[in-house]
């Protein structure tokens, strides 16, 4: 079969889609003498070298084992769509956009894609630097795809957009985290391709510049452009998005309007109050298996984390409510390094107890992060957690449901009669509060 | 674990059945199927030629940051390998040199082609490994990273080129007419060299002993190779199979040409050399090309 045999309306078709990767594992049982280490090394050095024989990569580890990162997908996408794609971590979102912009080969089936692609994988990908912000946007810009006459067309607009005007002829490397993500989202956001590929970008940069993205992605979609887009962020992907595709495990689930699969999606996250590593995506430093239940007005959290060294590290817990807006965060060593915890090699478990006694009724979705101090981020346990806050009201008293739209914390508040003027009043509050 | 049985085509779209078509003309299509050679790929290089020229301006604009002396490493190394090698074969050795050039020339002008070819084959074969945040991120033919690394060492080249003709004019020393087909000795000696790099390049993506193998051949190559001194000191019998390294072919064209009359030129070694580099060149180009597709699940 020669040649693209779908519609002229379609912008990526895919058929019986797959990509497979190999993956090793060590064996379990250990070397114990020095000729078992010398015997392991020998077996070890000979299959690495039939591998080179026949021109196949080195498996690092014992067993090898097949892993489908995605497997019999099939769908269509119409030119002007705008596409959430979603699923947990390890669903194969990724897999598949790298599949779609071209950086990875399926293992099976076929895609036909209309139009030019650009993809936005990371934020700043190939920034250097030794390079200053101009030089940066010329760069990032060519490996974007982008004509050196594009980028002079629409430099000012870029520079206008991340507002870096004076620190134009400064390296990056001086600039601040904030410049240079705002930096590297404007060139980014000056992309023209008929399909635009995003994958989780927006979780960087403060929430002005979200919304200013938000913003500037909206304006690409009406003007007919195809955007494939992956975020955790459900608000973003609800407001941005007309349609969805929802995988697990490397399958389509649900399509559909991105309402559905919205819900879908929410509802699929009731039932996980429970996570563990996964074979593939275990690191020498890693969460290990979190449980977490929500009892007595508070959070309870059981970790297990591995530790190939002994360590401090930062432990993050991040709330975010039903539709994936962030509600709030607690965290051990990020404000106060005293707090730090203290890893010793092998398993380490605790339990974290987080008072929130007035959190609205309702399911809610618990973010994990592992770090060392400054943002080096070491595990994350994203989109996999949920929990039910149940609180049990007082005789005749109602209680907060998120549900409601009002937001995720009940506030309490008091009030007495009075005659008093109210300007009065609110300044006297401020210094004599008296409850 | 997923359990959902493999359904039949979801349509995201109006559910219009797939038929065939033809795309509109100027509208790009292409398709993703494992192995296809994608026949657009030469046009695809044309297109992302600017992104070689940037990558390359790149590495130019970085090499010489945040050093002390800068662009003067580009001179230290010719000039001190010229003086050690003068000293080792000239001196020591007592090896004649081309006619009655000075002996430093001759050892410069030959390690004028013998330096850009190991630049190249040492930032080539390292170039995807060092630049694969870009490569698991981006999509744009793969070639293009060493070649682009390549033209950086075009740089340094002029620079020793330079050195040579101010060291030419100490010795008042005039080239002759020949000097015209420099450019061609040069364009030689880059296909030369990229042959084997898209090999190396490409093999070091999945087999990191390249890492090692890569600066062994390099500096064995040096002394195969007739940088430090004539290749007349090689018996004659013996000198068809040594015109096999195309390196010899080349440095005796580069002496041809910088230093004129005083150095001959052998057409039979010259081609012999020729054909061994375009060999190589096609063989590094279909190793690259087979294996590029899965670089970004490697590197």
């Amino acid at each position: 079969m020669m040649g693209s045999n779908v519609a002229p309306n379609i912008a990526i078709a895919a058929e019986g889609l797959g990509k497979k990767y190999l993956i090793g594992h060590e064996s379990a049982d250990q070397s114990r003498t020095l000729r078992d280490a010398v015997s392991g090394a020998a077996r070890k050095f000979g299959r690495s070298a039939v591998n080179m024989m026949r021109g196949q990569a080195i498996i690092a580890g014992e067993q090898i084992e097949e892993f489908w990162a995605l497997r019999n997908l099939d769908f269509t996408i119409e030119q002007g769509d705008v596409i959430g794609v979603i699923g947990r971590n390890g669903a194969g979102k990724s897999t598949l956009l790298k599949v779609l912009s071209r950086i990875t080969e399926p293992s099976e089936g076929r895609v036909t894609i209309r139009g030019r692609v650009a993809s936005l994988l990371e934020v700043g990908t190939g920034f250097h630097p030794e390079l200053s912000g101009r030089e940066n946007i010329f760069l990032n810009g060519a490996i974007l795809g982008m004509t050196r006459g594009e980028i002079r067309r629409k430099f000012d607009e870029i520079v206008d957009f991340a507002e870096v005007e004076r620190f134009l002829d400064t390296p990056v490397k001086r600039y601040s985290s904030g410049m240079y993500v705002r930096l590297a989202f404007a060139v980014a956001a000056h992309l023209e391709p008929e399909i635009l590929i995003v994958d989780e970008v927006l979780a960087v940069g403060d929430a002005e510049f979200q919304k200013k993205c938000l913003g500037k992605m909206h304006d690409v979609a009406e003007h007919g452009r195809t955007i494939i887009f992956v975020s955790h962020n459900m608000t973003a992907v609800k407001s941005l998005c007309t349609k969805g595709i929802m995988l697990e495990g490397g399958m389509i689930r649900t399509t559909g309007s991105i309402v559905d699969v919205a819900n879908e999606y929410e509802k699929k996250g009731v039932q996980t109050s429970t996570y563990e590593a996964s074979g593939s995506s275990k690191k020498p430093t890693c969460f290990r298996r979190i449980s977490t239940e929500f009892h007595d007005g508070a959070l309870h959290t059981a970790i297990d984390i591995a530790s190939a060294s002994k360590d401090r590290m930062i432990v993050n817990l991040r709330l975010r409510d039903y539709l994936g807006s962030p509600i709030g965060m607690a965290s051990l060593g990020g404000y106060d390094p005293e707090l730090m915890v203290e890893l010793h090699p092998g398993d380490n478990r605790f339990v974290i107890t987080m008072p929130c006694p007035t959190m609205a009724n309702g399911r809610y979705f618990l973010d994990l992060d592992l770090e060392r101090p400054y943002n080096h981020m070491v595990d994350q346990v994203v989109d996999n957690l949920s929990f039910e806050v149940s609180r049990v009201p007082a005789a005749h008293a109602r209680l907060l449901q998120s549900g409601w739209g009002a937001g995720s914390v009940e506030l309490s508040a008091q009030m007495v009669r009075s005659n008093e003027p109210t300007a009065s009043i609110a300044s006297r509050a401020l210094t004599a509060p008296s409850v | 674990m997923n359990t959902t049985p493999s359904s039949p085509p979801q349509r995201l779209a109006t559910g219009e059945p797939a038929t065939a078509a033809i795309a509109a003309p100027g509208e790009v299509t292409f398709i993703l199927e494992a192995g296809r050679a994608d026949r657009n790929y030469w046009a695809d290089l044309w297109r992302f030629r600017e992104l070689f020229a940037i990558l390359a301006w790149r590495d130019v604009a970085v090499q010489y940051k945040q050093t002390v002396i800068g662009i003067a490493w580009a001179l230290v190394r010719p000039l001190l390998t010229t003086l050690i090698f003068t000293g080792l074969f000239s001196r020591i050795a007592r090896l004649p040199s081309e006619g009655d050039t000075p002996y430093p020339l001759m050892v410069m002008a030959g390690m004028l082609p013998w330096f850009l070819f190991s630049t190249i084959l040492t930032s080539a074969s390292g170039s995807l490994t060092s630049n694969s945040n870009l490569i698991s991120k981006v999509y744009f033919p793969r070639l293009i990273v060493p070649a682009a690394s390549a033209a950086v060492a075009m740089v340094d080249f002029m620079i020793t080129l330079v050195i040579l003709f101010a060291l030419m004019a100490t010795y008042s020393f005039a080239p002759s007419w020949h000097l015209i087909a420099l450019p061609l000795f040069i364009v030689f000696v880059i296909l030369a060299a990229l042959g084997p790099a898209f090999m190396m390049a490409a093999l070091s993506v999945s087999y990191r002993d390249f890492r090692f193998i890569v600066p062994f051949f390099v500096q064995f190559g040096l002394y195969v190779s007739p940088v430090g001194f004539s290749s007349k000191v090689v018996p004659e019998s013996w000198r068809t199979i040594y015109a096999l390294n195309p390196m010899v072919g080349i440095i005796d064209g580069f002496r041809w040409c910088l230093l004129g009359g005083n150095a001959q030129l052998d057409f039979v070694n010259l081609a012999i050399g020729l054909a061994v580099t375009l060999a190589f060149l096609w063989l590094g180009i279909r190793t690259f090309r087979a294996t590029e597709k899965t670089f970004a699940d490697l590197v």
